[in-house]
């Protein structure tokens, strides 16, 4: 994994850690700007609701600095991921933002059922009836374990409510 | 011995058929979640915690907890066939016990992994029993500088003990501080850190972090790595149990070794996966036959397993008597409890004699469930691994969607799963680790609360963690274990490098 191979490109370890610790750098800057905000000092009940927050917005921007100072002097020069891996990555993250996005509207069976089999389709190249058992029957499996019988209501969408259930 | 007759009255809720119904349905997952890539043990209790919502208290967390033995015996299942560990504390045991399947002695390395595991979780159980309830009552007279300087203890182990850069460490566990101050502020009432996004005001819930973090970042990781499944077969018999356990016996020093590396590394929120590599260690070291170590060994899988499965159980230990879980699952289980209206802590043992004892009851046969179960049933846990993981992803993610969801009822959670997914993901491969992130989610508040009534008692001075004899020495333990590595590389740079073992 740490050995810089040839014939694979990808943007390498090091170039990640240091974005890395910049990002968490700027978290660390907006939980002190909130913290701020809400006040650091003292009020009427003692420390207020900014206080504790911005020294753990302090702590997180002197860590990250150390952070980014390490990744620049001896960052690992290998490669983070070769670019068809994180291909491989985004093609799972893709699908899952639709699919969590789409959640609101469809509900949770519809969306559930396009997700599977569009990831049994794209990704696992299966026939399908075989398609149509996975992604049929594990939402139906999920209504009956969860709503049935452990009383936990899940997102429902027009066609649930078309079905009535 | 008071503790004895709330024992029993333990086994007796125990006992019940539901509770004994409901433990053989968590152990069984809890097997599935241990063997399946992306469902771990925080994460799977973390998912399947919505389904305890309708039940009593105490049978909500004897099912949790099942589960969580089930996914400690379950790692091992995929260790020794598959090469695979499942889990992170079971990389270890892939170190002698593929070795072993590869010879066509996976039986022997099946039934050495389970017995020894449930060895060590018996003698962890053991400790609880007996020291609980005395951490507990001490724990009675804490005032909130004391409380503090537990936290205090709890997250500079983490730092000194865990093998990321100590700064990685303590960046990535105060994102989780700061995490768990958006919100309402307990204290004052006062909303902070939300920037005007109402879907903040309630601040982030660790399980949907719990969730994001370990499933889909795992996934994440299982995809990128391009997953294919080569494994033995896992037959076991009864001849080839009984002739295994006859050659365990004479490996009780390295079992009683392991079982006290595991109760320490549990207790101190280091956890089960530096225990295993610390306890398979040692073995190689001082066994006789250590250099054969890593060719099949059956000891090199009786030293990992028992360790882990001790530290996983142990680190209830801490969670039960002060409400500070030593490992992410166990701060999940203490989720799980804020959930059904408990207070975790001490007060626990004085109030909830029932659930607690029922609890402790739980653990000694659902250890003994466990391994009648996965000794029986390893075939067909072991078929499920050669389902092909673009089947199995999907239902994966589904199922993290749903967990995700059920915890508030909210579709914004499940958006921001993904999203803690994604960070997951990148702070793994980056070297970060997560449990101390999710550690200070759980804790943030309570942490925050210590810390305030601390100061706002003295006015303002930090001279209150040094107040007394028992709240500075508890400091200064947790100072010592922050800067436990910088002593160490101090240590090592003072003489020649040794060879590493």
């Amino acid at each position: 994994m740490t050995t810089n191979s040839h014939n694979a490109a990808g943007p390498t370890q090091k170039t990640m850690e240091v974005v890395m610790a910049l990002a968490i750098a700027l978290f660390g800057l907006v939980v002190i700007a909130g913290s701020l905000k809400a006040g650091i000092n003292w009020g009427a009940e003692g420390p207020r609701a900014g206080f504790f927050p911005f020294y753990i917005g302090i702590f997180i921007v002197a860590s990250s600095g150390i952070n980014h100072w390490h990744a620049l002097q001896d960052g690992d020069s290998g490669l983070f991921a070769e670019w068809g891996q994180l291909r491989q990555v985004m093609s799972v993250v893709i699908p899952t933002g639709i699919y969590v996005g789409a959640m609101p509207f469809t509900g949770l069976y519809l969306a559930s059922m396009i997700f599977i089999a569009w990831f049994m389709r794209w990704l696992g190249k299966y026939s399908w009836p075989m398609i149509a058992a996975v992604a049929i029957g594990m939402p139906v499996v999920t209504y009956l374990i969860f709503e049935r019988w452990f009383l936990v209501p899940l997102p429902k969408g027009p066609i649930e409510e078309w079905l009535g259930l | 011995m008071e503790e004895l007759v709330n024992l029993f009255h333990g086994f007796a809720v125990a006992l019940q058929p539901f509770n004994i119904m409901v433990m053989v349905l968590g152990i069984v997952l809890g097997v599935l979640i241990g063997v399946l890539p992306g469902l771990g043990g925080a994460n799977g209790v973390a998912i399947l915690l919505p389904l305890t919502f309708s039940m009593s208290p105490t049978s909500a967390i004897i099912m949790l907890s099942c589960i969580y033995w089930g996914a400690l015996f379950g790692g091992a299942i995929t260790s020794i066939l598959f090469n695979i560990p499942g889990e992170p504390w079971s990389v270890a045991t892939t170190f002698d016990g593929y070795p072993m399947a590869q010879q066509g002695k996976a039986g022997e390395a099946l039934t050495a992994a389970f017995t020894s595991s449930f060895v060590g979780a018996l003698f962890a159980v053991i400790m609880i029993t007996l020291v609980a309830p005395l951490v507990a009552s001490f724990a009675l007279q804490f005032g909130p500088a004391e409380k503090f300087a537990v936290y205090f203890l709890a997250f500079c182990s983490f730092v000194g003990l865990s093998k990321e850069p100590p700064f990685k460490t303590i960046a990535a566990m105060m994102m989780g501080f700061a995490l768990a101050a958006v919100g309402l502020d307990s204290i004052t009432g006062q909303l902070r850190l939300t920037f005007g996004f109402t879907e903040l005001l309630n601040g982030f819930d660790f399980l949907i972090a719990v969730i994001g973090l370990f499933g889909i970042g795992e996934i994440l990781l299982t995809m990128e790595e391009g997953l294919a499944f080569r494994g033995g077969n896992g037959k076991i018999d009864l001849r080839v149990v009984l002739k295994t356990w006859m050659g365990l016996p004479k490996f009780w020093m390295t079992s009683l070794r392991s079982c006290l590396i595991g109760c320490w590394m549990g207790v101190t929120p280091a956890g089960a996966t530096p225990a295993s590599f610390m306890s398979y260690g040692i073995a190689k070291r001082v066994a006789k036959n250590g250099k054969n170590f890593g060719k099949g060994e059956i000891e090199g899988v009786v030293a990992p397993e028992t360790a882990a499965h001790a530290a996983g159980t142990a680190a209830l230990l801490p969670m039960l008597s002060l409400g500070v879980p030593g490992s992410p699952t166990a701060a999940v289980l203490l989720g799980g409890l804020l959930i059904w209206g408990l207070q975790p802590g001490p007060m626990l043992f004085v109030e909830q004699k029932e659930f607690v004892w029922g609890l402790i009851a739980s653990m000694y046969l659902g250890n003994l469930v466990g391994l009648l179960v996965v000794l029986t049933c390893v075939p067909v846990f072991a078929a499920i691994l050669r389902v092909p993981f673009s089947i199995i992803a999907p239902l994966i993610l589904v199922l993290c969607a749903i967990g995700a969801y059920s915890v508030h009822s909210s579709t914004f959670d499940v958006v921001l799963m993904l999203v803690f997914g994604v960070i997951g993901y990148l702070l793994k491969k980056c070297n970060y680790p997560l449990a101390p992130l999710v550690l200070a989610i759980v804790l943030g508040d309570k942490a925050e609360e210590a810390f305030r009534q601390s100061l706002l008692g003295s006015g303002g001075s930090l001279g209150i963690f040094f107040s007394n004899g028992l709240v500075s020495s508890i400091m200064v333990l947790g100072l010592i274990a922050l800067f436990w590595s910088a002593i160490q590389e101090g240590w090592s740079r003072l003489r020649p490098p040794a060879a590493v073992a």
